[in-house]
């Protein structure tokens, strides 16, 4: 393992997936559309998941409601996108990136907003005690599911794309999706942010000390709770954006659409460790390209793939691949 | 007056009511009002083994509960309505529950619970998504329909007079569909026992101690995986053969009524509102909660009828929505009565 280490340790899973999967494939353009589509689908359950593996790294709170705010932002930003309906016909890129744009904008505020409510109002009270964190969150999302059936009703929505990500690119063989690359691109710069924020500035260095020690953080007279409010308000917001580039990505949405992710979300961040941005990424990362490469190779085994390596991970590393310092 | 019996005393009525149904409650829905508390009585109490008793979330339940459903609805609708398929198909279910419970208890039982209740839950999506796409196998969505045992059938005559037509006691004609209603009852009330006593046996003990201090536990000596590894097998067991009765029951076995989250939260509502860690209290939220599904709907369709100029209002109080008000309600509870409702009576007024 040691000279792994060196060149990546288990960072370099990804890759091995990779390889393994341009083998047994065998042609090389089909191989580009599934990793094409594995690394844009990894970036949006990263998006998705981060703030989960956040909060519970900073705060020990496993939030079991993350998963409504990706609802929610799915749902808001497909009915914004309904509303400028008209600009994304239009053909003119201005209008269509406004649009997208204020969807987004739209998931995000709303995800942020949504945050702040839960982490006052739902979790603030049961700090430090698990069984009912998992039970209050629990409630909290049944009612949040429910309020989405009320609002949007059950049946599936149609979700209309801006015009200038429509289309595919045709490189050699292989055809790509622009949405997809646009998803990834969009995945990768909000990595690159989260990074920054995590590892350059004074906020970032807060949040890691408290990952590490929150108790003390708190007697070197930094309020964690304060810090933590912001952290659980980032993580909602990305869930949402995520959820928003998802119903984009799907086209067409229902209200299942949050127990669906919520158990890749989960697989996710125990295959990554919980508490580290790096290990989420990676985490996502490995899933979503096996879950395209099984998709492809196995069908029929596409369902258990996801279920399988979960287990395989947790019996080599009990706290996942990469999980912060505890 | 000793508040324990207090408790005692409001679940043994239930169970008392729950004996003759058949002759208090003549009605079809009422009847399958009390077969459905009766084994969700039984689910309760296994899964309070885990949740009250030990520590342990589990989200796998409804899992179990669905392999011996589908055991029993798999073997019956291919082998025949007998009482070998039936014996097979429950044996069959209930192996499987074990082998997983044991597989997925070693596997991850060492880690913090939270991971576990995480890996539960993404078995038990597995376990209905499989569910749905077998269809050839399972039905699918729609899950399959198939006839029981002969002497189940509501045609059959059980007791007879003296002219060879169906004895009337008490006006309820003594046909197979009682006869079942008993067996259901019977198996409920049985496998209850069963757990009382596990709870009260050295085992029990062991588990409250592992709940209260793990590492103390483990300091003094016990094998707390292995512990762990054993109630979760148990209360899976369990569940598996709550499964069974249930699909002999219903005649019917699908995603909906044995496999879907929906019941994963019923059963973890009730155990709540019962009061985790009392045996006693998985009586009381079953049979409350079961009568809110069945009746708090009806409810709710009067109060959407009479809001209807309202706009919003009537979109929430639609019968359709009655898990938002039992999601709030559920909250409220965990915040203010985290006891339950046995335990909050047990505790009496000391805060």
């Amino acid at each position: 393992m040691g000279k792994l280490d060196r060149f990546g340790g288990v960072f370099l899973l990804p890759l091995i997936i990779a390889a393994v999967a341009f083998v047994l494939i065998g042609a090389p353009s089909s191989w580009l559309t599934l990793t094409i589509a594995g690394l844009s689908m990894g970036m949006m359950i990263f998006l998705m998941a981060s703030g989960l593996s956040l909060v519970f790294g900073l705060m020990d709170v496993l939030n079991f409601g993350h998963s409504a705010f990706v609802s929610f932002g799915a749902f808001i930003a497909a009915s914004v996108l309904a509303y400028f309906g008209g600009w994304l016909t239009s053909g003119n890129i201005a209008l269509n990136i406004l649009a997208f744009t204020l969807a987004l904008a739209a998931a995000i505020t709303f995800g942020a907003a949504a945050g702040w409510f839960f982490e006052r109002v739902i979790v603030k009270p049961v700090y430090r005690d698990h069984l009912r964190q998992i039970l209050i969150t629990m409630g909290a999302l049944i009612v949040a599911e429910q309020l989405i059936l009320a609002v949007w009703g059950g049946s599936p929505i149609n979700v209309p794309r801006p015009h200038f990500l429509e289309g595919t690119l045709i490189i050699g063989q292989s055809s790509l999706e622009i949405y997809r690359l646009f998803a990834f691109v969009l995945g990768a710069v909000v990595y690159a942010a989260l990074y920054i924020l995590l590892n350059r500035t004074r906020m970032g260095l807060l949040i890691r000390a408290g990952v590490e020690n929150r108790e003390m953080v708190e007697a070197l007279g930094f309020r964690i709770d304060r810090i933590f409010i912001v952290v659980f308000m980032l993580g909602s917001a990305l869930a949402s954006l995520g959820g928003a580039m998802w119903a984009g990505y799907e086209t067409i949405i229902t209200p299942a659409l949050g127990a669906q992710m919520m158990v890749i979300v989960f697989i996710v961040v125990i295959i990554g460790g919980l508490g580290s941005i790096q290990g989420t990424l990676l985490g996502a990362l490995i899933v979503a390209l096996m879950q395209n490469y099984v998709g492809f190779l196995a069908p029929k085994l596409a369902l258990a793939s996801n279920m399988l390596l979960m287990m395989a991970i947790l019996l080599w590393r009990p706290s996942g691949l990469a999980p912060a310092v505890k | 007056m000793n508040r324990a019996l207090i408790v005692k005393i409001i679940a043994l009525t239930v169970w008392g009511l729950l004996l003759f149904a058949p002759f208090l409650f003549q009605d079809v829905r009422q009847i399958e009002v009390a077969a459905r508390i009766c084994v969700f009585i039984v689910l309760v109490a296994s899964y309070d083994l885990l949740i009250g008793y030990t520590g342990i979330v589990s989200f796998a339940h409804v899992m179990f509960f669905g392999f011996g459903a589908y055991g029993v609805a798999i073997s019956m609708k291919h082998l025949g309505a007998g009482w070998g398929p039936w014996f097979l198909g429950l044996g069959a279910g209930v192996v499987v529950a074990a082998v997983m419970a044991v597989l997925i208890g070693l596997l991850s039982l060492r880690v913090k619970a939270i991971f576990f209740a995480m890996i539960t839950l993404a078995a038990a999506s597995v376990a209905l998504v499989l569910a749905s796409q077998l269809s050839s196998f399972t039905g699918g969505e729609d899950g399959m329909t198939y006839s029981v045992q002969s002497v189940f059938k509501p045609a059959t005559k059980i007791l007879t007079d003296a002219e060879g037509k169906v004895l009337q006691v008490a006006g309820v004609r003594m046909n197979g569909k009682v006869l079942l209603y008993y067996f259901v009852f019977a198996i409920s009330a049985g496998l209850f026992w069963t757990m009382l006593r596990i709870v009260g046996s050295p085992l029990g003990t062991v588990l409250k101690a592992i709940r209260e201090n793990e590492a103390r536990a483990e300091g003094i000596g016990y094998r707390v995986v292995a512990y762990r590894t054993s109630v979760f097998l148990i209360a899976a067991v369990t569940a598996a053969l709550a499964g069974g009765v249930y699909a002999t029951w219903l005649k019917y076995t699908g995603p909906e009524t044995t496999l879907s989250f929906a019941i994963m939260i019923d059963i973890l509502l009730m155990v709540v509102i019962g009061g985790m860690g009392t045996m006693w209290g998985a009586v009381i939220g079953a049979t409350l909660m079961v009568l809110a599904q069945y009746y708090l709907r009806d409810l709710m369709e009067v109060a959407a009828g009479a809001t209807a100029n309202i706009p919003l209002l009537p979109d929430l109080l639609s019968p359709d929505r009655w898990l938002l008000w039992l999601g709030l309600a559920f909250i409220l509870l965990v915040y203010f009565f985290p006891a339950g409702i046995a335990g909050t009576i047990m505790e009496g007024r000391r805060k």
